[in-house]
């Protein structure tokens, strides 16, 4: 995100300190901070405790959650605890990675039609819609049907490049109300070229709208990563959240009652996803004052 | 409105003619084999007999063709009804194995977004600005909307079919009943809907609700409120005018989170097993059966694309807008 955002005229710092103000007092955003920092530091630091492997057998089959083995283990005696925290760092990638992407691609899209008009906006337009249109999980399983080998990079490339449609559109529409402001204007007559417009005097406007739509690509990626992996087109090596609820259900975990290992992976989804919308809310309360008073 | 329709017609034309572009670009120029992987699935040791089944399949998919004669036959191919035969139920045409599925999948979606839609608007625009209700619809709209399908279905099919054993958990009706009009197997049919379907409504009505009381928030700071409640309006008369207001883009929100619901759904019959055209999707990919996968993937696409039309001339019974002329959101 920040390398396509260079820093603009630096805000008054009245302003910034004000943002941050509010930011502290917003619960919602404190709270949604804090439960995706403290999954990011599990995810970050949780597989260094370990000296083997997410997927090395290492317990006794089936036992249930105990000092030893914080999450219990699987049917095969895998760490459920030691795949829970190499997932989140999956999950994790696979969310920043695939959300970049698509917050990349949809920028691009949104400024250039919103900016330009014309015959190039008719073009993108249509481009959006179709893509819009089609069903991004569905396109996602043919393509990782047919991939041999399949990876988090390569999951997360495909991600980015079919969920970026909405992001673009909204882009498109707050670019059409800035382009025909003064200090637009202004730069157009003094010669600016239409990129260094785009990126000095349009998106730092919307700086904040931007980050809020890169959060919600972030968790809408990791949902449609975990539907991929549970159905059975996860990365081929490795472990990911969505993978061990993949397995839970294919070695029967439901029936043989071993709660500890499809009940994590879930709620860590959840939880992380359920934050950075919370989160959402809150930096939307702190950017925009209308909302804030409750 | 013909301007209107005229051009949503040409988007979703153009949409199924990329689709299907994508249909048969991907086993062709994806790196892998298709032809490999279904030889080395079907394991046989005869050399003699592994080239007669690599001839074959490369025959099937018509790889020994120029290029875009290849894509006119599987445009052909196509407008005749015909995507190749099933490799999982050999030799039932694909065409065949999907619409035996088809209802099942319908069945459990269009009554789960339906009343999801209905009543999680409903209610977040009950809830909206109303401290109590506001403060715990919230966070529980927001962690069920973050929920994935999947893990819904799995949490309710352990804690209501096999702690409770309250419902079944796999397939779309008892093991031992066939299908027919009687109330033992409809009553069954029920039973093993409910599940799924109880799953896929609460995900997607955390989410409309959240995206309900977001909206009447907005329109209770408009103009037109104040202006109301200045002229001392009854507070429930200003809410049905925010309502109205804001239920134009959760229409346009329906259409697009179709394809989320979709792939709600095909996970969730994953999990209870459910006959549907998930089930088909898993069983395809573990079977390597291409041509059961990719006709798969045209169905959902016209059938998306069909309700996506659907909720267009819906919106433009709402939003009369669209039928003066006047524009609106098109």
């Amino acid at each position: 995100m920040s390398e396509v955002l260079p820093q603009p005229q630096p805000q008054p710092p009245t302003a910034r300190r004000e943002a941050l103000h509010f930011a502290l007092r917003n619960r919602k955003l404190v709270v949604g901070t804090v439960i995706v920092a403290v999954f990011l530091v599990a995810g970050l630091a949780g597989p260094l405790l370990f000296d083997h492997g997410p997927n090395d057998y290492v317990g006794p089959p089936m036992a249930p959650p105990s000092g030893e083995f914080w999450f219990g283990t699987t049917t095969f005696g895998q760490d459920v605890f030691a795949q829970f925290v190499y997932g989140l760092r999956s999950t994790f990638l696979v969310g920043v990675l695939g959300g970049v992407l698509a917050a990349i691609v949809g920028m691009v899209v949104g400024f250039v039609a919103g900016y330009r008009g014309g015959w190039v906006d008719e073009l993108l337009n249509m481009l959006t819609n179709i893509v819009l249109v089609l069903p991004a999980l569905v396109v996602l399983l043919i393509i990782n049907a047919y991939l041999g080998v399949r990876s988090i990079g390569v999951q997360a490339l495909f991600i980015g490049l079919t969920s970026w449609p909405w992001a673009a559109r909204a882009i498109r529409a707050q670019t059409f109300s800035l382009r025909s402001r003064d200090f637009v204007d202004l730069a157009r007559l003094s010669g600016v070229r239409t990129p260094k417009i785009i990126l000095r005097e349009i998106a730092p406007n919307m700086s904040s709208y931007l980050f809020l739509t890169f959060i919600l690509l972030f968790g809408s990626a990791i949902l449609i990563a975990a539907s991929l992996d549970f159905i059975g087109l996860g990365p081929t090596e490795g472990v990911s959240l969505g993978l061990m609820l993949n397995n839970a259900a294919r070695w029967s975990a439901l029936q043989l009652g071993l709660w500890w290992w499809f009940i994590p992976p879930g709620a860590g989804i959840t939880a992380i996803v359920g934050a950075l919308y919370v989160m959402n809310v809150g930096l939307d309360e702190v950017f925009n004052p209308k909302l804030r008073e409750m | 409105m013909r301007r209107y329709f005229g051009r949503k017609l040409l988007i979703y034309g153009l949409t199924f003619f990329a689709a299907v572009t994508i249909n048969w670009m991907i086993p062709r120029f994806m790196p892998g084999d298709p032809v490999q992987s279904m030889l080395s699935r079907a394991n046989v040791a005869q050399p003699a007999a592994v080239e007669a089944m690599r001839a074959h399949y490369t025959a099937m998919f018509g790889f020994d063709l120029p290029l875009w004669q290849q894509y006119l036959n599987f445009w052909g191919s196509l407008l005749k009804g015909d995507l190749g035969i099933s490799i999982w139920l050999f030799p039932t045409p694909v065409s065949d194995v999907i619409i035996r599925a088809v209802p099942y999948t319908l069945g459990l979606l269009i009554p789960s977004i339906l009343l999801s839609w209905f009543a999680g608007n409903r209610f977040g625009a009950f809830a909206a600005r109303r401290k109590w209700l506001d403060n715990s619809v919230l966070p529980v709209g927001y962690v069920l909307t973050a929920t994935p399908y999947m893990w819904l279905a799995i949490l309710l099919a352990w804690a209501l079919g096999i702690v409770a054993g309250v419902f079944p958990v796999a397939g779309a009706y008892g093991f031992d009943l066939q299908p027919s009009l009687s109330w033992d197997f409809l009553g069954s049919l029920a039973q093993h809907w409910f599940l799924p379907f109880a799953s896929l409504f609460l995900v997607a009505f955390g989410g409309w609700a959240i995206g309900m009381r977001n909206m009447i928030i907005y329109e209770l700071e408009a103009d037109y409120v104040n202006y109301l409640r200045a002229l001392g309006a009854p507070m429930r008369l200003v809410r049905r005018y925010a309502f109205r207001n804001a239920i134009l883009p959760q229409v346009t929100g329906l259409a697009l989170q179709l394809g989320v619901l979709v792939a709600g759904a095909l996970v969730t019959e994953i999990v209870f097993s459910y006959p549907g055209l998930g089930h088909l999707i898993l069983q395809a990919i573990q079977n390597q059966d291409f041509f059961l996968l990719q006709g798969t993937f045209l169905f959902i696409v016209i059938g998306v694309l069909i309700a996506n039309f659907v909720i267009d001339i819906a919106y433009v019974l709402v939003d009369p807008r669209t039928r003066t002329g006047m524009g609106g959101a098109a």
